[in-house]
């Protein structure tokens, strides 16, 4: 039914362009002195017909199921809804979509088969009322458009206005995302905090979400302090930074002060593909060679090594951002005027000590910068941690141990199928609100810096 | 250098003394450590990538191939209904193969041979005849994949000497396998089950088939809508924008969005899109549409970037001619910086190929064996399946992950090398 809709549209505004450039085309055969170009009034009609109908079919269909569920789910009799918990509902929804579906499996009550069955009305009634209201806005839009084509009606104008509100909309559509984001996640955060005290979340120091599912089964009672999370996050976060910072620096005044050109040429494309292999590569990596390497070197050491190291984890993160951090030195040295290197060496220093004495200083805010926003990414980084570091929060800051993040955490729970009830979902959530936070203040301040950095010296 | 009377001694420098030659040895020494630092740090990069590629291809490389065995499939009309291939009883069928391949071995024998076979083995004759019925009747000689532990057996991936009870086939299973070996009956051909196969529990069977169209589904999404979203929100920034609070915003939130973390992007998904507006779980549709939201900001970027190259000179001479600036922008403008755009959009496409975690969140990483008609199927994509893979404990799936991730990279290359072409191409210096 969708695709007829769309269909019709596109016929409706293929209809209005030919009809009103047609029309127009006839004026000016007539003698008359058109203002604009039969295009743009035939463009006037497309628009117009296309616009509205499009935002119209979009928001129908994203709203479409939901309502249609919230009228079955009202409309089941009494007590089938009543005295269970928010599972069983869901339930009992993906029941009646499968019987809707044709797929019975054993004898359902009788009235999920109805509630089915009103199902498929209601979602055939919806195909048509959108198709008809498709065809009425079309309809209308073209019969306005049509009366519009004149002589001096200013088409042209009317078209890039039109594109011009595009144009704005597109660009907002960025807000749109960053709203989205931030009102998803304190809406299911608040949710979560009705249930968990805020002040537990914040800081509580144990972190145990596995609450019991039925009343009567034996569990830990849950507990939500997410400062082990925390920990385990920086202290991951901490290896990776100490390892990659200096590998980074170091490749990036190497290229950029002392490599031939041609080295120079072949070197860095080549540090680049490590910067665009995909993160579940680096997970499995770690797991397959890196964890065990280490715990094999931890073995012959004598000391003990857990599986899955917050080392192994934040080692190979570091691999992952050792282009990042030397692209972003190997711009700020670019950066830094020619005239602080020739006065350098004029006075005879080393190109060893120009580098340190006088490019790295005046480079300092550009690579801090690019510090600030590796450490962002590697607080926000997902799958290395989902693969390679452990699922149980510890208050231990050795990177020997197993150790979890904020990000391992958000996939474990949400992982599977959910329910948006128990506050083992929403803690992820809460999760998710503080990560946003915290990296969009240091990349906040990190743009900040880099670009106070640039204007120094442009 | 002798009669130097005159001036303070510190002034007074002696190019050739003990003092000054120490000191000038050091600061070369200084120089050529910090070269060798330098140095070191690349060739500590450098190996990492080279290990990374070795593993993956020395552990991937096996799974291009996949052990056979040729047995005699008896293929009699009592089983097999000619009139529908499809639904004859292939169970007894592969009982009979083993009987007719095996002659004189015993019941408890046979059963032990079976195992050598993978389970799916009957699907793939029944493949076989439902493609060629006039079959039916006959004896035929058909080579059907072998399970996995028999598969690691023939890569040489089993330590024969090894404790007996520590390995998954005994000393008589594998005696069994010398003989079937020896009779000929073993190849290794190119597994092209991994592209045509989608995931299965077993190994041996399982394939890429469902996860690469549910990745070409969900890339599809989201270029067909961060494509014009992102050269619309560029235009407008960079062609139209009065400079006021609002341009201001938006830029700063568009840099910012460029740099939140992918799974922040996954908890919007999950809360909006299947929370809000009820989109099915697991579908590429969904995971388009979210990884288009990351997508964005890239294109955003690199459209602007393409955009601010192209010379004032060429918008000038449009407007002096009497174009409007709309035209200006989408008759000239727009033309000219399409390589760029182009290029910034497939590099931001790659990106979102290889983005996982935003996905595992909205359920693509469901076990689903079949591929995909439509993008509102349950599907995987390929960096989830091989996070599936990834964890799963079977042997041969180690290497099946290996594999998937370099037909990954394979893909990122593709793509990259397209971009490249583009850009050394159609770029122009102005």
């Amino acid at each position: 039914m969708t695709g007829i809709a769309f269909a019709m549209l596109l016929t409706a505004a293929l209809a209005g362009y030919m009809m009103n450039r047609r029309a127009a085309l006839a004026l000016r055969d007539g003698g008359q002195r058109l203002h604009s170009l039969g295009m743009f009034h035939g463009m006037y009609a497309a628009l117009a017909v296309l616009v509205p109908a499009i935002i119209v079919t979009l928001l129908w269909l994203a709203l479409q199921s939901s309502v249609i569920d919230a009228i079955i789910m009202s409309g089941l009799p009494d007590g089938a809804t009543e005295n269970v918990d928010t599972g069983m509902v869901q339930l009992i929804k993906s029941e009646i979509h499968s019987i809707a579906r044709g797929r019975v499996f054993g004898t359902p009550e009788p009235w999920k088969i109805e509630a089915a069955e009103r199902l498929n009305a209601l979602q055939a009634m919806a195909g048509w009322l959108l198709l008809a209201v498709v065809a009425l806005i079309s309809a209308a839009a073209l019969f306005v458009t049509r009366r519009s084509v004149a002589s001096e009606f200013r088409a042209r104008q009317a078209v890039e206005r039109i594109i011009y509100g595009l144009l704005i909309a597109c660009s907002l559509f960025a807000i749109f995302v960053t709203v989205g984001i931030v009102l998803s996640l304190v809406f299911e955060s608040i949710r979560f905090f009705q249930m968990v005290p805020i002040t537990e979340f914040l800081f509580g120091t144990s972190w145990e979400p596995q609450i019991p599912i039925r009343a009567d089964q034996i569990a830990a009672e849950g507990a939500f302090g997410w400062i082990p999370v925390l920990l385990g996050t920086l202290v991951i976060t901490f290896v990776a930074i100490t390892i990659s910072v200096p590998v980074g620096l170091m490749s990036a005044i190497y290229l950029n002060e002392f490599a031939s050109p041609g080295f120079r040429g072949i070197a860095k494309p080549l540090l680049e593909i490590l910067a665009g292999i995909p993160t579940v590569v680096y997970g499995f990596f770690a797991i397959l060679t890196v964890a065990p390497a280490i715990r094999a070197w931890g073995a012959a050491l004598g000391i003990p090594v857990a599986p899955n190291t917050a080392l192994a984890a934040g080692g190979v993160m570091a691999i992952m951002l050792i282009p990042f951090i030397s692209s972003f030195a190997d711009d700020a040295l670019s950066a830094v005027p020619r005239s602080l290197r020739d006065g350098s060496m004029a006075l005879g220093a080393t190109r060893s000590e120009t580098v340190l004495k006088v490019l790295f200083p005046a480079a300092i805010p550009g690579i801090v910068g690019g510090v600030l926003l590796a450490i962002s990414r590697a607080i926000g980084e997902t799958m290395i941690v989902v693969m390679a570091a452990g699922l149980i929060a510890k208050m231990t800051i050795n990177p020997l141990d197993s150790v979890t993040t904020v990000t391992v955490q958000i996939v474990t729970l949400l992982i599977g199928d959910t329910a948006f009830d128990s506050p083992k979902t929403l803690a992820a959530f809460a999760l998710g609100l503080m990560l946003f936070i915290v990296t969009l203040m240091i990349n906040i301040v990190a743009l900040r810096v880099v670009r106070k950095y640039r204007e120094l010296y442009d | 250098m002798t009669e130097q009377t005159t001036g303070s001694p510190t002034r007074n420098h002696d190019w050739n003394s003990e003092q000054f030659r120490k000191n000038l040895a050091r600061r070369r020494r200084g120089e050529i450590v910090l070269r060798g630092f330098g140095l070191a740090a690349i060739g500590l990069a450098f190996l990492m990538l080279a290990i990374l590629l070795w593993t993956l291809i020395s552990g991937g490389a096996q799974a291009f191939r996949q052990t056979h065995v040729a047995i005699e499939v008896p293929i009699s009309a009592e089983l097999v209904d000619p009139a529908n291939p499809a639904d004859g009883n292939y169970r007894t069928v592969m009982r009979d193969a083993m009987q007719t391949t095996f002659p004189d071995a015993d019941p408890s024998e046979l059963r032990a041979l079976a195992g050598i076979l993978s389970n799916a083995a009957q699907f793939v004759v029944r493949d076989r005849v439902v493609d060629d019925p006039s079959l039916i009747g006959q004896t035929v000689r058909i080579n059907v994949p072998t399970s996995d532990p028999y598969d690691q057996l023939n890569k040489g991936n089993v330590d024969i000497d090894s404790d007996e009870a520590l390995r998954r086939l005994d000393d008589t299973d594998i005696a069994a396998f010398k003989q079937l070996q020896d009779e000929g009956r073993i190849t290794l051909p190119i597994n092209w089950a991994l592209l045509t196969n989608a995931d299965s529990r077993f190994p041996e069977l399982a394939g890429l088939k469902g996860a690469i169209i549910g990745s070409a589904y969900a890339l599809l999404v989201c270029f067909l809508i961060s494509f014009p979203l992102g050269i619309g929100a560029a235009i407008y920034l960079e062609e139209f924008a009065p400079k006021n609070k609002l341009s201001d915003v938006i830029e700063v939130n568009i840099n910012n969005l460029a740099a939140v973390p992918s799974v922040v992007f996954g908890l919007l998904a999950l809360a909006v899109f299947l929370g809000w507006f009820g989109m099915p779980r697991s579908a590429p549709f969904v995971g388009g549409l979210t990884l288009s939201l990351m997508t964005l900001p890239t294109i955003i970027i690199a459209t602007r970037a393409a955009l601010k190259a192209v010379p004032p000179s060429i918008r000038e001479a449009a407007l002096g001619v009497g174009a409007s600036k709309q035209q200006v922008v989408f008759g000239h403008v727009l033309p000219l910086a399409m390589p760029g755009i182009l290029t910034g959009t497939i590099i931001g496409l790659a990106q979102a190929l290889g983005e996982t975690a935003p996905l595992l969140l909205i359920g693509m990483n469901a076990f689903v064996t079949a591929a995909p008609s439509s993008p509102f199927d349950a599907a995987t994509a390929l960096p989830t399946q091989i996070f599936i893979w990834a964890d799963s404990p079977e042997r041969g799936f180690v290497a099946r992950t290996s594999a998937a991730i370099l037909v990954l990279l394979g893909f990122l290359v593709m793509m990259n090398a397209i971009a490249i072409y583009l850009r050394s191409r159609f770029e122009r210096r102005w």
